[in-house]
């Protein structure tokens, strides 16, 4: 019998029936999870576009489009994270005094965590990454990145890691310590189940294809540029990318060894951060934050870099103040490495520790500051077009400062002792990662949709969507300042009737509503806009009187993207173009681009694999699945033809078929 | 007309929206803005402080963002100019690098002086002798021990009015944040680490305080009050604690130390000698009841 249960352990793990969801909350999720996929597979399979989406899709090394599945794959787990976020303010709402509302106080907490880690790693960071992947080759006047390979590689990596934390929902249970699990609590002694292994094994998956991401990207803009774009005339976009991924470049490694040690804990019994045993929990919350603030400036640059774009065509003005701008990137760069510590004020370090920390957060203001008002003097003795991303814009600017004031507030330690782990932090956090960062990545989906899809998004829709989120986040997020200052922190799920607070919950309950509109009438706004496709056709190329090499291709941009390589000689090169009547020129070349290959799904299915493999205990699946990996990384460094050549004429072709079908178009709209 | 109707219809809302909160906050106590101990006070003024600060900052912002908006939108072709090979100035630039500088040395100053000063395991100075107060987290509720008056309770602690207070603080389960907004605020409780808080109640009343930082499934009801009374009320206080007739003995903490919520408030008339010690020390030696087959090596030692 006991060597049966061990055949048994040795083959399933801690795999079992009794992990199946328990309740009917848990089966919902289960279900649109469940639902979801063969909803999706059935479609596939009904429209024959299986071969179709493994070869143009699936397969492919283009940066272009391994960005939209980017951006897929985020705006879909945007929904996920808002459900979320649905969930726990109706049960902030209604589990008070003797009621205790909709959630187990476990099963809130799950959600929580997977609330954080889904919107931190797989909405904003996806969207980044799509963003990037869209855009900056395009802007370098590349057609790819510099590992084309590598690159698809880290989109199946970042999906594996998506699949795993939805994959919880099904079968198993997610962390409940928190979006940054927190020793002792994801210790084994008190978190026993398989929730924070999949944690762990989600982002260090993911975190590996971040790491490689940021190589690539890295390497992309040192190497690949354009003859003649030194440096500074880099567009704004890819100086903010430098940054941002030198960033992962230096702290992505962090967050690894700290899961890995944490993972160590859990499997093998080490004692890195337990209570007992000479284990440290402090040293994890050091390391995670070593981690986790350059994070937020991984997030937050390539944003600013999305507004210095937005701001300057909308304005018709070159970026004002270039120069300092790049300089406040590279301070911004190195002091998010010296503020880790303020995320742990009340942690008892000495007053000399934190009044450092404090300082030195205070600091990173000043470059912060100075990027806004070179932003507002862009719009100064501008003509400013108010389209959808100068609009999401002004809202960055108004939320982000309020936002900003209340972290200068919460930098001083002493008031941080007050707000620390409050919704007041919450309310910061959010104002900074949505108005900062999520917003720029509506503006920029909106500015460079018809650049990828040649047609533009319905602008009224657009407004209000606009709107929706913009109320709605005020709606939602200013109440938990006040909440903060009432001693309300985060992540309860539950509070005593007399504290008064309901009031203000339901507000901002109110509030995540009006967000949810809006994000049905980005739904709405996307389908509509495709239905009326002909009608929004960018015939130009150039939509919205753009100023950078991305402006100069056609839309939508070709997979080779350049007919011939630019030169440039300007900062703004394709307004320079234009200013000179150079735009117009068609000239062509041989062009070299990577074949495709079904290695990066292979490696991203074994990665899928290991990692179900280390969560269950199912050791030999996550050993076969490493070496897999290994073997599918050989094959692929002896495959001595990755790319082919198209000859100058194959481009012509192809440009004058395009040019035809665009005349097409134009004759039967007008 | 129209136009004149939206703006009516704007500062009709933002009444509203103002009035509504007035009353809703008038009703309400807000620990963080109302302290009622010294620490609290010194901390509500530096945010207050450091709030009028930042508005040297909001407001040119806020002023500029409306001012470029409006004016240099492109309806406005005939009435604003346009200077497209505009690039930068260094005179206007310097200024925002300098002007935000000084702000932030400003804050740098009061951020250095006010940690030194609110540190909160600096004792407090005054004619009158410090209570000593041991806090250990459970899962999921207070234990609070006067060693001095060998004395405990759990979810309630009573101090004197006007009287420093050392509140000295760990765990004896997972991590956690002890937090009373009216008095001093947050503090983390951890395993294997004693921490203080430093506090003196200036206002008569019953202060609620929470757990800040999630600790499991009982996180969000291990909360506790902590009452500042007059001397001769708080003199009673510990006698009737010392009259419970209730000991806390080894055995018994051990029972109280296991997973529970909604805990009463409960008194001891003596307490384990040393048990605040033994909690803290006992992680910090190798030999640990808790610690699993893993450990069995360490045990030896």
């Amino acid at each position: 019998m006991i060597a049966i249960h061990q055949f048994a352990f040795a083959l399933l793990g801690k795999l079992s029936w009794s992990q199946l969801p328990q309740n009917n909350i848990e089966r919902g999720g289960a279900a649109a999870i469940v639902l979801g996929l063969l909803l999706v597979i059935g479609t596939i399979t009904y429209l024959k576009r299986w071969r179709w989406l493994w070869r143009e899709w699936l397969t492919t090394q283009d940066p272009k489009r391994i960005g939209v599945m980017y951006i897929v794959v985020a705006f879909v787990m945007l929904l996920r994270g808002g459900g979320d976020a649905a969930l726990l303010r109706t049960q902030q709402a209604l589990s008070v005094g003797s009621s205790s509302g909709i959630l187990s106080s476990n099963h809130f907490q799950q959600i929580v965590s997977a609330h954080g880690t889904i919107m931190i790693f797989f909405v904003a960071m996806g969207f980044m990454f799509g963003i990037i992947n869209l855009v900056l080759p395009l802007q370098l006047g590349a057609r790819d990145v510099a590992f084309p390979f590598m690159n698809a590689t880290s989109f199946w990596l970042f999906f594996v890691g998506m699949a795993l934390v939805n994959g919880s929902l099904v079968i198993g249970n997610f962390t409940a310590a928190g979006w940054l699990s927190y020793p002792p609590l994801s210790e084994l002694k008190f978190s026993p189940t398989v929730g924070v292994d999949y944690w762990i094994w989600a982002l260090q998956i993911a975190g590996v294809g971040s790491l490689l991401s940021g190589i690539n990207f890295l390497v992309t803009i040192l190497k690949m540029r354009a003859p003649g774009m030194t440096l500074m005339k880099m567009p704004m976009f890819a100086w903010s990318v430098l940054g941002s991924m030198s960033l992962v470049a230096f702290a992505f490694p962090m967050l690894t060894v700290t899961l890995a040690l944490l993972a160590l804990d859990r499997t093998i019994g080490t004692h890195f951060f337990t209570s007992g045993g000479g284990g440290n929990a402090m040293m994890y919350v050091n390391l995670i934050w070593a981690w986790g603030h350059p994070e937020v400036y991984i997030l937050v640059l390539p944003a600013f870099g999305v507004w210095s774009e937005v701001v300057a065509t909308f304005s018709r003005k070159h970026l004002f103040g270039y120069t300092s701008m790049v300089w406040a990137i590279a301070a911004i760069v190195l002091l998010s490495f010296t503020v880790w510590l303020h995320h742990f004020f009340t942690m008892g370090a000495g007053a000399d520790v934190n009044a450092f920390f404090g300082i030195m957060t205070a600091v990173i203001a000043v470059p912060t500051g100075v990027k806004i008002f070179n932003w507002l003097f862009t719009m100064y003795r501008g003509r400013i077009s108010f389209k959808t991303p100068m609009l999401w814009f002004i809202a960055f600017v108004v939320i982000f400062t309020i936002g900003g004031v209340a972290g200068v507030l919460m930098s001083v330690p002493a008031i941080d002792y007050q707000v620390h782990n409050s919704l007041f932090l919450v309310a910061h956090f959010h104002m900074m990662i949505v108005g900062g960062v999520v917003f720029a990545d509506f503006a920029a989906l909106t500015y460079w949709f018809p650049k990828i899809f040649g047609f533009r998004l319905h602008e009224g829709l657009g407004r209000l969507v606009y709107w929706f989120w913009g109320v709605g986040f005020i709606v939602a997020f200013v109440p938990l300042y006040i909440l903060g200052f009432m001693g309300a922190t985060r992540r309860l799920d539950h509070y005593s009737a007399s504290l008064g607070w309901q009031p203000l919950f339901i507000v901002a309950g109110v509030g995540v509503a009006l967000i949810g509109i809006g994000v049905a009438f980005q739904l709405l706004q996307l389908a509509l806009s495709i239905w009326q496709r002909n009608q929004r056709r960018d015939l130009t190329g150039d939509p919205w009187n753009g100023r950078t090499l991305e402006w100069a291709t056609p839309s939508p941009v070709p997979f080779y993207s350049f007919t011939k390589l630019p030169v440039v000689t300007d900062r703004d090169q394709f307004w320079a173009d234009k200013e000179s009547g150079k735009a117009t020129r068609q000239e062509y070349e041989d062009i070299v681009l990577p074949k495709n290959s079904s290695l990066s799904v292979v490696i991203g299915g074994l990665a899928f694999l290991f990692g179900a493999g280390m969560v269950w205990h199912i050791y030999w699946l996550a050993l076969l699945s490493l070496l897999g990996i290994v073997a599918t990384l050989i094959i692929r460094s002896m495959n001595d033809e990755p790319e082919y050549r198209m000859s100058a004429r194959t481009v012509e072709k192809l440009e004058h078929a395009r040019l035809r079908q665009l005349k097409e178009y134009e004759a039967y709209h007008q | 007309m129209k136009k004149h109707l939206r703006v009516w219809l704007g500062v009709v809302i933002a009444a509203l929206v103002v009035g509504v909160s007035g009353w809703y906050l008038r009703l309400h106590t807000i620990p963080v803005l109302q302290p009622a101990g010294v620490i609290g006070d010194k901390e509500r003024n530096l945010l207050i402080f450091c709030s009028l600060l930042a508005v040297l900052i909001v407001v040119p912002v806020f002023t500029l963002l409306g001012v470029f908006a409006w004016k240099y939108r492109e309806g406005n072709q005939r009435y604003a100019k346009y200077s497209p090979e505009l690039t930068g100035n260094r005179m206007a630039e310097t200024i925002w690098w300098v002007v935000p500088g000084i702000i932030v040395a400003i804050i740098s100053v009061v951020t250095w002086q006010s940690t030194y000063a609110l540190d909160p395991f600096k004792q407090l100075s005054s004619a009158k002798p410090t209570l000593h107060v041991q806090v250990i987290a459970l899962d999921w509720k207070w234990l609070f021990i006067y060693p001095n008056q060998n004395i405990a309770s759990v979810n309630e602690a009573a101090i004197p009015l006007n009287q420093p207070v050392d509140f000295e603080i760990t765990s004896d389960a997972v991590m956690t944040s002890f937090w009373d907004p009216q008095l001093a605020g947050q503090m983390y409780a951890m395993p294997g680490m004693s921490a203080q808080q430093n506090l003196e109640a200036n206002k008569i009343g019953s202060f609620p305080g929470w757990a800040a930082n999630i600790s499991g499934s009982g996180f969000a009801r291990m909360t506790f009050t902590i009452r500042s009374m007059s001397k001769d009320n708080f003199a009673k206080w510990i006698g009737a604690a010392q009259h419970s007739g209730s000991k806390l003995t080894a055995a018994r903490y051990a029972a109280l130390a296991k997973p529970s919520t909604g805990n009463p408030v409960t008194y001891y008339s003596w307490v384990q000698p040393q048990l605040y010690n033994t909690t803290v020390l006992k992680y910090m030696t190798p030999k640990l009841p808790q610690l699993g087959k893993h450990t069995a090596g360490a045990t030896r030692l």
